[in-house]
């Protein structure tokens, strides 16, 4: 699927994750939080470069990883990204959604 | 923000094995990472799972449980529960599935409400000092009733 943010073409799976990482910039994040009514702050930011360095080492994504990660603890991160962090987050930093069931 | 059309899980958990225990508390966590709010009511041997001395205990059933392709005379033998729960808690693991301790301090900074059902904690003359610290509260079955009482709400029971 092809999804127009910022007049860019970028390329979406059905639920609206990137399937092409390169596609990837600050700004398109910042799209995609909007839809969920988040306004990014730089705590946002750090939490979601995190997730990108985890995924780039090929790391797995889980609630607990949040919880050892040392850049936020879970009730921050539940405040940050309401309505399921780890799924909006991850679709924020334009990585797969995370497919654990933890 | 929650989409979500299942607003809200509210999950009983009436036994103490561990994969009662494991699969109240994936679904409860599942909920929040989904968007959905999420409660746990321990009512009879579920409590285990919130007392702190037995909590880190707690078993798998060897006896009773055709799936362990055990046979039941074997499992009820010295050492068969511990083994088989030394065995799943490995397996357990290399999934990165948290112990109990830790999956109930998830489950609280996740926003999920946990409850001691206040009949059982008579019942096994519980006090509150027995209980976790993070539990939120003893309630009857009516109070957990009210708390079921809105739309797009759901009960399950383990």
């Amino acid at each position: 699927m092809i999804k127009t943010i910022k007049k860019v073409d970028i390329h979406v799976n059905d639920e609206g994750y990137l399937t092409d990482f390169s596609q990837w910039t600050k700004e398109i994040g910042e799209e995609i939080a909007k839809e969920y009514e988040i306004e990014m702050t730089d705590k946002h930011w750090e939490v979601i470069n995190w997730i990108q360095e985890q995924v780039k080492t090929n790391k797995a994504l889980s609630i607990r990883g949040i919880k050892k990660s040392g850049v936020i603890d879970i009730k921050q991160f539940y405040a940050l990204f309401p309505g399921g962090p780890l799924k909006v987050s991850t679709k924020i930093a334009g990585v797969p959604k995370p497919k654990s069931c933890i | 923000m929650g989409k979500t059309k299942v607003r809200k899980m509210l999950f009983i958990l009436s036994k103490a094995t561990i994969e009662n225990v494991y699969a109240a508390f994936i679904m409860a966590n599942g909920a929040r990472m989904e968007g959905i709010e999420s409660e746990i009511f321990f009512t009879f041997f579920g409590l285990e799972a919130i007392q702190k001395k037995k909590l880190e205990h707690l078993r798998v059933a060897t006896v009773g449980n055709p799936a362990m392709h055990i046979p039941t005379m074997l499992g009820g033998l010295p050492g068969m529960e511990a083994l088989a729960t030394k065995m799943m808690k490995k397996e357990m693991e290399k999934l990165d599935m948290p112990p109990v301790s830790e999956f109930l301090e998830i489950l609280t900074d996740s926003g999920c409400k946990l409850w001691a059902c206040k009949l059982a904690v008579e019942m096994f003359h519980l006090k509150k000092e027995d209980l976790i610290d993070d539990i939120d509260g003893i309630l009857t079955v009516g109070d957990f009733y009210a708390r079921a009482d809105q739309d797009n709400t759901h009960l399950l029971f383990i």
